[in-house]
């Protein structure tokens, strides 16, 4: 099943049957998994950033057990944005839409969305937080490797480790930018774009007042197969 | 690694104040050892594994007195055996005993993530809790001596620990106890200090070590184990002793600017986007109310 396609839900109560498919399974898999990895990155790794928040690493075990699933769930983390880039680099594209859009963002910030130029499957927003998580995973990999095996880099080497050190916490403090503002547009404030990474899929009025061209296109793929 | 009755200066990874600050005084103490009247008989080394109970490694053979190649997590106090050769003197065997330095400002505490795991007390001693240490190696990296070092077995850093149980009870460091030339000498910071620059003007003065100094770097406020040298200009002439040894600069922005300034990004960050939420509201479509499966175009 394609995104895009017409799916019926009649099972979902109060969902009309008429809903577009945005995310398919494994996309919203590979999302959660993500999710749930950054998660738990975020929650040890504020305990490594702040006497303040060391408690937080009692919440999963203790400080050498967050010491060593750390880096693993970093591991596990990579490889889902590696995959979530396989499924979402074409659509994730700078377009001539998008930088129209893009002008216009005082008036997306303020919720003035009806007036916007239309945009795709993906707005300049999120094509940013996009790449911001996939340039910020393999810097968070290259300096967490580093990190990781401290001990291991020579003497001679240890260059590596002051700058292991910085580009970690750099990159860190950035996603974490990004991450907070993707939470709350994506829970609080954009009504059923939540349910669209759970169930899938988003209705036509939401999808014509926030995707315009990707609506578009769908609906001319409609046409055509009827 | 036994901390029973001493006064606590630091904590590592500690939110708040210093339980029980304050309390007592207590005299800085320091370790002297004189490079010049070394022999390399590396008593100090077995007397440090005997004291600490640490296991026996094996040694090694590469032509020169250096059996064992570099510190490790077991193995904390090593002769550092170098050749160097000069106008004046000809071919030294230059003989550095190489431990933990207990810097009055010790980068490896900074670096510590862990509540407790590295404990500096007034007395100047500088020890690792690793009871508490979570094994991340930030001290490795904020250490400018490239003392300590990682067990991968127990995942924990180790380092000397100036003997802190001995020290506690008013004995003076195993390796002292052992030298038996008289090189390593314990007191109070003042005394050894004192020892040490009159020991450096008889050598030159006397010796014929014109630049013979004490070594007690200011770049970390000084140490806790300070050297004579016959050559107080070149330091890094006994295997890697730095000649401006400091908390790396790294390190330093890290706990320091980029920790505020990240700090209150991330707290700037959640206040805005309530206030946008409160200033705002939410983005409604306002056609998606689903009535009977009906379509609304």
């Amino acid at each position: 099943m394609n995104s895009g396609q017409v799916v019926s839900r009649p099972y979902v109560a109060g969902r009309g049957e008429d809903r577009i498919l945005r995310y398919t399974l494994a996309e919203r898999i590979n999302h959660w998994v993500s999710a749930i990895s950054y998660i738990y990155l975020l929650v040890t790794g504020l305990g490594f950033w702040s006497p303040y928040l060391f408690w937080l690493t009692a919440l999963v075990g203790g400080g050498p057990t967050a010491r060593f699933w750390h880096p693993w769930m970093g591991l596990l983390f990579f490889a889902s944005v590696l995959l979530m880039n396989m499924h979402w680099r074409k659509e994730m594209r700078t377009t001539d839409a998008d930088r129209a859009w893009w002008k216009e963002i005082g008036r997306y910030i303020q919720n003035q969305d009806d007036n916007l130029p239309p945009v795709g499957k993906f707005n300049f927003g999120q094509k940013l937080w996009y790449w911001l998580i996939f340039y910020g995973a393999i810097l968070l990999l290259l300096s967490g490797v580093g990190l990781w095996f401290t001990e291991s880099l020579p003497w001679s080497m240890r260059f590596l480790r002051y700058a292991a050190i910085l580009v970690h916490v750099g990159a860190a403090l950035l996603t974490i930018g990004g991450f907070i503002i993707h939470v709350y547009m994506s829970t609080a404030l954009e009504e059923g774009s939540f349910d669209s990474m759970v169930e899938g899929t988003v209705s036509r009025p939401w999808a014509r007042e926030f995707h315009r061209l990707w609506y578009d296109e769908i609906s001319r793929q409609e046409t055509t197969r009827k | 690694m036994s901390s029973a009755g001493l006064e606590i200066r630091a904590i590592s990874g500690h939110p708040g104040p210093i339980p029980g600050a304050g309390l007592k005084q207590e005299f800085e103490v320091c370790k002297l050892i004189d490079t010049t009247t070394c022999i390399g008989c590396k008593a100090c080394e077995v007397a440090c594994l005997e004291w600490n109970g640490l296991t026996f490694s094996e040694t090694t053979f590469n032509n020169s007195y250096q059996t064992m190649p570099d510190t490790s997590w077991n193995y904390w106090n090593l002769i550092r055996f170098n050749e160097h050769e000069d106008h004046d003197h000809g071919l030294m065997l230059l003989m550095r005993k190489d431990q933990c330095m207990h810097c009055e400002e010790p980068g490896c505490l900074a670096a510590c993530p862990a509540d407790g795991a590295i404990i500096q007390y007034v007395n100047g001693i500088v020890d690792f809790q690793q009871e508490h240490c979570i094994g991340c190696g930030y001290c490795i990296t904020g250490c400018p001596f490239n003392i300590p070092k990682f067990s991968p077995a127990a995942k924990k850093v180790f380092k000397c620990t100036l003997c802190v149980d001995r020290v506690t009870v008013g004995l003076e460091p195993a390796c002292i106890k052992a030298c038996p030339t008289g090189c390593l000498h314990f007191g109070t910071k003042p005394e050894m200090k004192e020892l040490a620059e009159s020991r450096a003007t008889q050598l030159r003065e006397i010796s014929g070590f014109a630049n013979a100094g004490v070594y007690d770097p200011p770049g970390v406020k000084g140490t806790h184990v300070i050297y004579v040298l016959h050559d107080a200009m070149h330091p890094e002439a006994y295997g890697g002793l730095p000649s401006d040894p400091h908390v790396p600069w790294s390190v330093k922005l890290w706990k320091g600017p980029i920790k505020w300034l990240g700090n209150a990004a991330i707290l700037g960050g959640v206040l805005g986007v309530a206030v946008h939420f409160m200033r705002y509201g939410r983005k409604r479509v306002e056609k998606d109310q689903p009535r009977n499966g009906t379509r609304h175009e």
